[in-house]
């Protein structure tokens, strides 16, 4: 029966120790303890939070950027390609150009060629005929120095108009 | 403060031991020839008693004497143990008791507890019961006392240094003795008081929470220590676990809100003829509550030392070593089974009056 009665004694000592205890742990242990380990649970769930948000921050910044490449990419194939399309034109330009002036150079050449020839035509046309007039008076000269060559010319042009 | 706890701890040490008093080892032979009662000796061990055996007879062996503390009508009394242990063991048919000396003249001390003698210098039995001595009151640093005391000195050197990391430190992962406990603090704030107690009001009721799941935990392991400064069934011992659960109790009834005193004085839901009966009931569910936390903690720890004592005692009742062979073993298996009611008592202890408190201060919603 002694074992389920209760001791006044023990149940006096009890009280003070217990609620001492109780006393001291809760103002030297457990509100440090308990401050330190939330605080830190708090640091520790603000940080991960962090580092979430910084991670989609990351995530938008990259995509933002993929977004200017691809657009500075599009961009620049575009400039390249109008630059290249300017040089061809500019090449094309250039070259016909080009043809049209040495065709125009040509044709000047050709020009100054034809009056030139002309020129040279009508003035050999004109040495030939006084050179022939010389020779033929020449000619004439020496076949009219005798008689007989005179007759001889004389039948001879006879002939000639006989034949026609 | 640390050259404080140091100098608490000292002063502490210094007390303990000046009570310690140790005999030298005699009168074996009387012992010997008394047959071997086990209810008797396991009752012994699991009760309180005014010395702290630790080895030899049980009389004459090597023991601490701890102070007596008597308040008697002609005042308060102080004295070592050792002067009823010392006295004449007076027979008295079957019962005995020890017949005080010195400073305890008047007194003696039967089964543990202390009365006054009559006129004839006698104590009187009915039915092996003490009868008729006035019985002072007995404020004694008993065995469950110092035990008390040095659980609770480890509880807070323990939990003292744990904070001071903490202080030192700051909130940094935990290393040593702090990394043992921090989850353990962190279990009970949590899964114990947090999911059981509403988010508004549970933070007030964690360090008691704490408080008494170390206290009974660490006590509990104190109590399967077999030596000292183990072995006082201190957890087991009724009347400590019935100041635990009366101050579950007080704490219940003292932040009981509206609707908690609502649904035992109105229950929602339950017609109006019924209320003279359930009321009653609520109002005995009150008490049960508690009252089962005192017995559920009271029963377990004492059956435990009930039976790795039992175990032991086999050798003893059969009188040859060889049974050593089969209570050994079982004793250590139900010793480390008692590990694990230890830590699962003071956990249950915890739960539950986090459930009782939680169930006081919810608020309603319906």
């Amino acid at each position: 029966m002694d074992l389920v009665t209760p001791d006044l004694g023990l149940l006096f000592w009890t009280g003070i120790v217990f609620c001492s205890l109780l006393f001291l742990l809760a103002k030297f242990a457990w509100k440090p303890i308990l401050t330190a380990v939330n605080d830190r649970e708090k640091s520790i769930s603000d940080a991960l939070e962090l580092a979430e948000k910084t991670r989609e921050e990351m995530k938008s910044l990259k995509a933002e950027n993929d977004q200017i490449l691809k657009q500075a990419k599009a961009e620049r194939d575009e400039i390249l390609k109008d630059a290249k399309s300017t040089a061809t034109s500019m090449i094309d330009d250039a070259k016909n150009k080009s043809k049209e002036e040495a065709q125009k150079i040509v044709d000047a050449a050709k020009d100054s060629i034809r009056s030139e020839k002309a020129a040279a035509m009508a003035e050999l046309k004109t040495h030939v005929a006084a050179l022939s007039l010389e020779i033929a008076e020449k000619v004439v000269r020496t076949e009219l120095s005798s008689d007989e060559k005179q007759k001889a010319l004389a039948n001879n042009l006879a002939s000639d108009i006989n034949m026609n | 403060m640390e050259r404080v706890v140091k100098y608490f701890g000292l002063a502490f040490l210094i007390a303990l031991f000046s009570f310690q008093a140790i005999a030298s080892e005699a009168d074996v032979a009387h012992e010997a020839e008394e047959e071997f009662n086990v209810s008797e000796m396991i009752m012994h061990h699991v009760k309180d008693a005014h010395e702290w055996h630790l080895w030899g007879p049980e009389h004459g062996g090597t023991t601490i004497y701890l102070p007596v503390i008597l308040k008697t009508k002609d005042g308060i009394k102080t004295f070592s143990s050792s002067h009823f242990y010392h006295g004449d063991i007076i027979h008295d048919g079957e019962n005995h008791y020890f017949k005080g000396e010195g400073p305890a003249e008047g007194l003696a001390m039967f089964h543990e507890k202390i009365y006054e003698l009559d006129s004839k210098g006698k104590l009187h039995f009915e039915n092996g019961h003490v009868h008729g001595n006035v019985k002072p009151i007995d404020f004694s640093i008993t065995k469950n006392v110092t035990s008390l005391f040095i659980g609770s000195f480890i509880i807070f050197m323990m939990m003292f240094s744990c904070a001071r990391y903490y202080k030192r430190n700051g909130a940094v992962a935990p290393k040593g003795l702090a990394k043992f406990m921090e989850p353990l603090i962190v279990f009970v704030q949590d899964e114990i008081a947090k999911s059981h107690i509403n988010e508004k009001n549970y933070k007030r009721f964690v360090p008691y929470l704490l408080t008494i799941f170390f206290f009974i935990w660490i006590n509990n392991l104190l109590g399967l220590i077999p030596i000292f400064p183990g072995s006082a069934n201190l957890t087991g011992n009724i009347t400590i676990t019935l100041f635990l659960a009366t101050l579950t109790l007080i704490l219940t009834l003292v932040n009981g809100n509206k609707n908690y005193w609502s649904h035992i004085f109105a229950p929602p839901g339950v017609p109006k003829a019924l209320l003279p009966i359930m009321i009653p009931i609520e109002i005995v569910g009150i008490f049960t509550k508690p009252f089962a936390l005192m017995i559920r903690l009271f029963a377990n720890i004492t059956a435990g030392h009930i039976v790795i004592l039992a175990l032991i005692s086999l050798i003893f009742i059969n009188k040859h070593e060889a049974w050593g062979a089969l209570s050994v073993p079982m004793a250590l298996f139900i010793s480390v089974l008692e590990l694990l009611v230890a830590a699962l008592q003071a956990y249950l202890f915890a739960l539950l009056s986090a459930l009782f408190i939680g169930a006081a201060v919810e608020e309603a919603h319906h």
